[in-house]
């Protein structure tokens, strides 16, 4: 309504610009504002620490045991005499990487197949849905476990493994995004012309989809990282001496009474991370216009 | 002269703007409604009409504000009253009727239990009272046996009984003014002039002030005294019906009747180019200067002010209207001639019978469809080259459905549809071959759903191009821009989306969509309802010109039957799926027809106050067409009797080359409908 006159005389951005436009607009607010920052900070520290980090993470020394924090040690020391600090600010670097490729497989396959399942219809669907549903009636750390126990857990493992099973709640997003515009009228000409379902799937559905799966798929790296640092604390994640938030909280925990730092440390790397991520999903998804309290995720 | 009840000085309503510009929507509106009188607003989409009737009510949508003047109810600036001070006054005093009646009743409530409420809130009836009350209301809006309706939910009633009941709830609180937003712009012909005639009773009966909101001017020609006419936020013309709409003296209002097509007139309506200011544009001078073809220099530069006219007991915002009704009468309509259509067939639809029913386990393994009662059944048409065949009925006639099937979108049940003498068009669109598909190309009736939203112009266009021709690079762009050029528009909208342009530069790009893929037959699916009456006769008349140049032919679907007999060459008329009377179009609409079309024809809303509808069937909905006999049996006002339920009628040809399905025989029909 605003500026109806400039409307009609905007000129087509180019796809940069479209994404500086909603980054800027996600800003604005000082919710997504505070996203933004935490999460361009940890992966800006994801990036560099290796190089900034004042100690070697791996350096035992049994003398340095348990020193509470100070002008040398930032974050004090853990029970093998390991500066946390450097631990602290590597130990997001494992668990980002595989969560955010992780992500990457889930939006894709969920994705696709939510699409490919919400324009075919029929048995088709029902089918791929229940297998969906019987899959998401399965504990997913169970499932995990199972997994990493039968194949390891590597890498090249992991990031599928994550992947698949984060994907399963994107399909029915994807697909229930895909009915809201499956009925209208330009899907129907599509079809009429006689374009092959893959055409139809990139050019129509695709686009009017889109910013709805970016922003579930976002959610769902938060979830996916929670879950893998659940897994990394189980000792199922990142093998020793690796630094990783999730394998240092379990190894700290039980000194927690009176060693504190040891645990706080990488509580605060995780959660601000989570939170960094989840105001940003937020933000981006009030940028494109879909309000996500009116639709429940699954 | 009558006392006023309502009465709105100076009324100016808009919004902010982000920059902190003010909007105006709404600009020194001043006018009076008097008690007992029937007020018609008028305006096409964003001239404020609903927003001036919302006003009225003390209403103001979020985010607007009133920006000055008042709106007085009796003496009363409903504008500055508080919440609660409203209630009173709303449903008690001032009462309003949606436009979607469906969606205005709650669906999980009983009939009888909302209206029930209503009394509750805006009356101080005792219980037994206000049961009495309901069956009361329910008659006064004449639905049958209220005590049974009372105890319906919303879906168990058709379009036309909801709005009955939307009527019964803003009567039940007895109401001194009545506001109507577009009360009957969603329901079909037959019933609208079922639910005019009602309103029409109740304002004489009650002596309710009434103000009718409608972008539909026959519709306020039936049942308003005074009507108001808003452009661009303004009040432009007031005056008696009579002579608002037999001598429009602005501009606006003559051009805007000169764009609507009319039984009584042969040919394409008149169209009147550009488009309403946006809010917000308007410039110096007359906010319809752009689209004025009798501005001068003054127009321009000076702002008309409502001017009143004693000796006609109207207001006018012209410079010009004096001199402007000595040269209207020098304009000429145009007239353009039905050219003879040679016989060379181009679609033949055999016997076509179409089911919705769902095969059961056997039917399917058996591969084969047991419905005995089809959606569509019987269906023969004959299309010839270059011909505009329009397919006419009440929603549930099977119009779009037959339509569908002609698109392959649809399977057929029985018969075949045969394209270019030869070929059989299979029901199946993946067995189509690509040169089929291409012959054969759609119009959707809303531009805003058969548009991707997420595309540029440039890239609808390409769709058609690229999946038919192979076009690339810059033959792409240049075959673009001569569509774009064919419909209308210049090369620059490419780069545009959707939500940039106009409703009707929106449905040009559509049709330029069609055009591209340079199909033999396009279908067209209501076209031009979704559009304001000013933009209609601009796509009629450019659909016209194609159809000159390209000699397509057009298979058009329309419920108006003012619009079909602008455009069409032949007629088919539908009722339940089953054709009733088939032939050219300048004979269908005259008599001998089949009851049905009569029915139709007598229920067509002129804007004339001196031409009355003929009501001459119930405004019953059918949910299933009969298994035997005639599919118009249910609601026929000649039926003959136990022939008619037991037989189906055979085709007779009346003098005129009409072909008609009926017992009676056509020189009966002539004489019972002379």
């Amino acid at each position: 309504m605003e500026n109806s006159k400039n409307i009609f005389n905007e000129k087509p951005k180019s796809s940069l610009a479209k994404v500086l436009d909603i980054i800027s607009t996600m800003a604005s607010k000082p919710s997504g504002f505070i996203g933004l920052t935490i999460l361009v900070f940890h992966i800006t520290l994801a990036l560099t620490s290796p190089w900034i980090a004042p100690y070697d993470y791996k350096a035992i020394n049994p003398s340095l045991m348990l020193n509470a924090p100070s002008s040398e040690f930032w974050f004090g020391t853990d029970s093998l005499g390991r500066d946390v600090f450097t631990r602290t600010i590597l130990g997001g670097r494992t668990a980002l990487t595989i969560t955010f490729f992780g992500s990457i497989i889930a939006l894709l396959w969920g994705g696709l197949l939510g699409i490919f399942c919400g324009l075919v219809g029929g048995r088709i669907d029902d089918i791929v849905m229940r297998i969906v549903d019987a899959f998401l009636s399965i504990p997913w750390i169970l499932a995990m476990l199972l997994i990493v126990s039968l194949l390891g857990t590597t890498t090249e493992v992991l990031i599928p493994a994550l992947g698949f099973f984060y994907g399963k709640g994107i399909v029915r997003v994807a697909r229930a995004a895909t009915h809201d515009v499956i009925a209208k009228d330009f899907i129907v000409s599509a079809k009429a012309r006689g374009h092959s379902n893959l055409s139809i799937i990139w050019n129509e559905i695709l686009p009017n989809v889109r910013d709805a799966i970016l922003v579930e798929g976002a959610m769902r790296w938060s979830w996916m990282l929670l879950g893998f640092s659940s897994l990394s604390f189980l000792g199922f994640g990142v093998s020793p001496p690796t630094p990783d938030w999730g394998l240092m909280i379990s190894n700290a925990r039980g000194l927690m009474s009176f060693a504190w730092w040891a645990v706080i440390a990488p509580i605060v790397g995780l959660s601000s991370l989570i939170i960094g991520i989840n105001l940003t999903a937020d933000a981006f998804a009030k940028a494109l216009g879909i309000d996500r309290s009116t639709k429940a995720p699954v | 002269m009558k006392t006023n009840i309502q009465e709105i000085k100076d009324l100016s309503i808009g919004f902010k703007s982000q920059k902190g510009r003010q909007i105006s929507i709404l600009r020194n509106i001043t006018t009076n409604i008097r008690k007992g009188e029937t007020v018609g607003i008028v305006g096409e989409s964003g001239s404020g009409k609903s927003t001036l009737a919302l006003a009225m009510m003390g209403y103001i949508k979020q985010g607007l504000f009133t920006t000055g003047g008042e709106c007085l109810f009796k003496s009363q600036n409903l504008l500055s009253l508080n919440n609660k001070e409203l209630e009173d006054i709303r449903g008690r005093k001032i009462a309003m009727i949606p436009q979607n009646a469906g969606q205005a009743l709650t669906p999980n409530l009983k009939i009888g239990y909302q209206i029930e409420e209503a009394l509750r809130l805006h009356t101080d009836y005792s219980k037994a009272e206000r049961e009495q009350k309901i069956s009361e209301l329910l008659n006064q809006v004449r639905l049958p046996s209220p005590k049974i309706m009372a105890l319906r939910y919303p879906h168990e009633l058709s379009g036309g009984q909801q709005q009955r009941v939307a009527v019964a709830m803003a009567l039940a609180g007895n109401p001194e003014l009545l506001l109507l937003d577009e009360p009957t712009t969603g329901l079909d012909v037959t019933t609208q002039a079922h639910v005019l005639e009602l309103l029409k009773d109740i304002a004489k009966d009650t002596g309710t002030s009434m103000v009718y909101v409608s972008h539909d001017l026959g519709a306020i020609a039936q049942v308003c005294n005074r009507v108001i006419v808003m452009y661009a936020g303004e009040i432009v013309l007031e005056g008696p019906v009579r002579n608002i709409l037999k001598e429009p003296i602005h501009p606006y209002t003559y051009g805007l009747l000169k764009s609507i097509p009319k039984l009584s007139l042969a040919g394409l309506p008149d169209s009147m180019p550009g488009s309403q200011p946006q809010p917000g544009n308007i410039e110096n001078g007359c906010s319809f200067y752009d689209r004025c073809n009798f501005s001068n220099e003054k127009c321009k530069t000076q702002v008309p002010e409502l001017e009143y006219l004693s000796e006609m007991d109207t207001s006018v915002r012209c410079f010009n209207h004096s001199e402007f009704i000595s040269k209207t009468s020098e304009q000429k309509t145009k007239n353009h001639s039905q050219k003879e259509i040679m016989i060379d067939e181009i679609l033949d639809l055999k016997d076509v019978s179409i089911s919705y029913a769902k095969q059961g386990i056997i039917d399917q393994f058996l591969n084969k469809v047991t419905d005995t009662n089809p959606t569509v059944k019987d269906i023969n048409i004959n299309i010839n080259k270059g011909e505009t065949i329009a397919l006419v009925g009440e929603s549930g006639s099977g119009k779009s459905t037959i339509l569908k099937s002609i698109a392959g979108l649809l399977k057929i049940k029985d018969g075949h549809i045969k394209f270019d003498k030869k070929k059989l068009l299979s029901g199946d669109l993946k067995k189509r071959n690509s040169e089929d598909l291409r012959s054969i190309q759609l119009i959707f009736q809303n531009p805003d759903e058969s548009l991707n939203p997420n595309h540029t112009v440039e890239q609808i266009l390409s769709q058609p191009l690229k999946l038919y021709f192979g076009l690339t690079g810059s033959k792409l762009k240049e075959s673009i821009a001569e569509l774009l050029e064919k419909v209308r528009l210049g090369a620059f909208y490419m780069s545009r989306y959707p939500r940039q342009l106009s409703g009707g530069e929106k449905q040009r790009i559509a049709v330029a969509r069609a055009f591209a893929a340079r199909p033999d037959i396009i279908l067209c699916d209501e076209v031009t309802s979704a559009l304001d009456v000013s933009v209609q006769a601009a796509v009629l008349d450019l659909l016209h010109k194609l159809k000159e140049e390209l000699g397509t032919t057009y298979v058009f679907v329309s419920h108006d039957l003012a619009v079909v007999k602008a455009i069409s060459d032949r007629v088919a008329v539908l009722y339940q799926g089953r054709l009733c009377e088939i032939g050219p179009s300048k004979d269908v609409y005259q008599f001998p027809s089949h009851p049905y079309t009569e029915v139709l024809i007598g229920a067509v809303l002129e804007p004339d106050p001196d031409i009355k509808p003929k009501l001459v069937a119930e405004d019953i909905v059918e949910e299933k067409p009969p298994e035997i006999g005639c599919s118009f049996q249910g609601r026929c006002p000649r039926i003959i009797g136990d022939k008619c339920k037991n037989e189906t009628p055979p085709w007779q040809i009346g003098d005129n080359g009409n072909a008609i399905r009926c017992h009676i025989g056509i020189e009966e029909l002539k004489i019972q409908q002379s």
